[in-house]
């Protein structure tokens, strides 16, 4: 019954141009990241240092969320497809995201107004993220879709990269004036969300050849390529290490100070964001879905070198592959699905995909602390 | 048209952010005197909100005007006319380093240590010093959990035992999410008592530094103190109410092991000190330096405002 409407299309992609809005979704995705990398670097110091919160327990707090997340995308998903109106569905969770930053300020030292502000901030990522996909989609050639999504991956990284630099200098210079990293990082997320409305366009698909209901996005799964893309991407998700497991064990056989911990992502996005477009563009021509899997070969290496290797090869050899792993999976997935997801339904569809992989990696997390405190070394 | 109004937004989100930057702190309204801050017995030193500082009042009269020194601490304590203190060392990424100061409170001594301040306390000779600092991205669950680092240096031996993670607990299987946190001293400069916390609980531990080895006590006891006299500890105790500052704060009879909960109902999140054996001090975030009666009667009363991280030159 659901018929992909483009066959991934063999060794032609790779060339072309990227378009016009992919590139504005990317501005966006930089700002915005900039504007929430900025936040999330500095928040368990505001927390602790600046409001006197137990750390202890906003860990807790932190963790809470994924479930709610997952509602909210499947939610907003299905009202992208139903009304046709992804980007507004994209917008809301940007505004929200930004209105965020500006709630920080407001919840001042109450722990039930800080939980609301973060949850509201998950909604807005939860909300954005399948719809933003789905545009992408939507507005590039098929047979270049692994490289259109490389090309957003890179930009999105880009900002994931500055955002605690950004804070980290302001912070510099201002001590201890938390608030004006929050208002910094508001201005960069309202500006992410001027650049939406000014620049994306919406992909409004007239004529829907199947009713859009929560059903029929459900019912995607009937689709055999699509549930096993989202099987595999499970499976693959529940036997993926979170990635602060990954930088805690390479901290452990380092044998370094723990405060570089907080430097290890740093290598791992470099990698992403140099690899991301190569791979997404080879992932064109070779195969995504091939990609993919390797991708996951990669992230098994760099296990390997975790268990086997140290000094300067564990070091580089795991933060290069981990990168790779990012570069080959991240933004490859959403190309390998979306072709396989009918244009009315893709945003439902990329946000089922979405949620099922952030509870299973969620569920992974949970299952290996677990078994990390339960067997102590 | 499009790229104007976004140079534009630029324009006027950054005019905004940079007056929004400069503009002047609020003033805080405390009075200040001239002099030197220094470790006279009878004066209570404390961290001045405003300024970051170390600040001095005498105990008799705690709500006047204070001495402001230069020394910028997130944390001090002192005993034996000695001085620690945990200051702020981040730069682009969280540190701290603990300053070891005389009476005058000029620096003999630093070590620098991994995380953000948290506490700090010597035993009641100023021999032996600890400190907890909070590491982020030390555990597995998420980058921004926190976990806890607490070393004890032992200023007579210079042995130095930067984490306390490697001690033994008596009884106990070895633990991957073991933390520990608030050391107190005895007399003896050897014994102490400290949190651990492992599998969602924590624990009262006495701890040995010399043989790293410790045994607890009872559950449910964070950050505890040990009176002059040594025969109780004030802790706080985690119990129902404001997911913030979940801490009701006790006195511990280490003998009857009886626990009686204080007047003080606001959860306090400090590490409290003695004032003497009956009156304990602590800071609460926003609203100064209190101290209330270490045997559940009387309400609190405020010693400071705009302060925190109290602790008393004693006498001797």
């Amino acid at each position: 019954m659901y018929i992909a409407t483009a066959r991934q299309a063999p060794a032609s992609g790779g060339t072309g141009r990227i378009a016009g809005n992919v590139l504005a979704l990317g501005a966006v995705s930089l700002l915005t990241d900039v504007s929430s990398e900025m936040v999330t670097a500095i928040l368990p110091l505001y927390l602790v240092l600046g409001l006197g919160f137990s750390p202890l327990q906003f860990g807790v707090l932190d963790g809470m969320y994924t479930g709610v997340t997952a509602l909210v995308r499947i939610v907003g998903g299905h009202a992208a497809d139903r009304w046709q109106r992804r980007k507004l569905v994209a917008g809301l969770g940007y505004g929200i995201s930004a209105v965020g930053k500006l709630g920080l300020l407001a919840a001042g030292t109450s722990a039930t107004a800080m939980g609301l502000v973060l949850a509201g901030d998950r909604t807005g990522k939860g909300l954005r993220t399948a719809p933003r996909d789905a545009l992408i989609t939507l507005s590039s050639e098929p047979s270049a879709l692994g490289r259109a999504f490389g090309v957003h991956r890179a930009m999105d990284t880009v900002g994931a990269f500055l955002g605690p630099l950004v804070a980290f200098c302001l912070l510099w210079t201002l001590p201890a004036r938390y608030d004006v990293v929050f208002v910094v990082s508001f201005c960069f997320a309202a500006l992410g969300v001027l650049v939406l409305v000014l620049f994306v366009r919406d992909h409004r698909e007239v004529l829907p050849r199947v009713a859009v209901s929560l059903r029929n996005a459900f019912g995607l799964l009937r689709s055999r390529p699509f549930r096993r893309v989202c099987l595999v991407a499970c499976g693959l998700g529940f036997l993926t290490l979170g990635d602060g497991f990954v930088y805690l064990l390479l901290q452990k056989k380092l044998d370094v100070d723990v405060a570089y911990i907080a430097l290890l992502p740093l290598g791992t996005a470099g990698v992403y964001l140099l690899a991301a477009v190569p791979m997404g563009a080879l992932a064109d021509r070779a195969g995504r879905w091939r990609m993919f899997l390797v991708g996951h070969l990669a992230l098994l290496g760099a296990y390997l070198l975790l268990a086997g290797t140290s000094g300067i090869v564990l070091l580089a050899g795991v933060l290069l592959l981990h990168g790779l792993f990012y570069a080959c999976t991240d933004g490859v997935l959403m190309a390998v699905a979306g072709p396989l997801i009918p244009d009315e339904l893709r945003t439902s569809g990329l946000a089922l995909l979405q949620t099922g992989q952030v509870l299973a990696r969620a569920s992974s997390s949970v299952l290996f602390g677990a078994l990390w405190t339960w067997f102590a070394w | 048209m499009r790229i104007l109004l976004v140079v534009v937004a630029v324009i006027a989100l950054g005019v905004g952010a940079t007056a929004y930057a400069l503009r002047a702190p609020d003033e805080v309204p405390v009075a200040v005197e001239a002099g030197p801050v220094e470790l006279t017995p009878g004066r209570l030193l404390f961290v001045d909100d405003a300024s970051g500082r170390v600040a001095s009042v005498p105990l008799s009269d705690p709500g006047g005007p204070r001495r402001l020194s230069t020394l910028s601490c997130k944390r001090f304590f002192t005993a034996a006319k000695q001085g620690l203190c945990l200051a702020d060392r981040s730069g682009p990424f969280p540190g701290s380093v603990s300053i070891f100061v005389d009476e005058s409170l000029t620096e003999t001594n630093r070590i620098d240590v991994a995380g953000v301040p948290n506490r700090a306390k010597l035993s009641p000779d100023g021999r032996m010093a600890s400190w907890t600092t909070f590491v982020t991205g030390d555990s597995y669950a998420q980058t921004g959990g926190f976990s806890t680092r607490t070393g004890i240096f032992d200023r007579e031996t210079l042995l130095y035992q930067s984490n306390l993670e490697t001690t033994r607990i008596i009884g106990m299987k070895r633990a991957e999410d073991m933390n520990f946190w608030g050391v107190t001293f005895t007399e003896d400069d050897r014994s102490y008592y400290a949190t651990m916390s492992t599998g969602g609980k924590t624990y009262l531990i006495k701890g040995d530094a010399v043989d790293i080895s410790a045994k607890t006590l009872r559950e449910n006891v964070e950050c505890p103190s040990l009176s002059p006299d040594g025969k109780r500890v004030a802790f706080k105790k985690r119990v129902p109410g404001d997911g913030a500052r979940p801490w009701r704060e006790h006195v511990l009879d280490l003998t009857t092991m009886v626990e009686t909960p204080l007047a003080e109902t606001r959860g306090i999140d400090d590490q409290v000190v003695w004032l003497d054996n009956d009156t304990i001090a602590y800071g609460l975030p926003g609203e100064g330096i209190w101290a209330v009666r270490a045997n559940g009667q009387d309400a609190p009363r405020q010693l400071v405002p705009h302060a925190s991280s109290p602790s008393l030159v004693s006498p001797k």
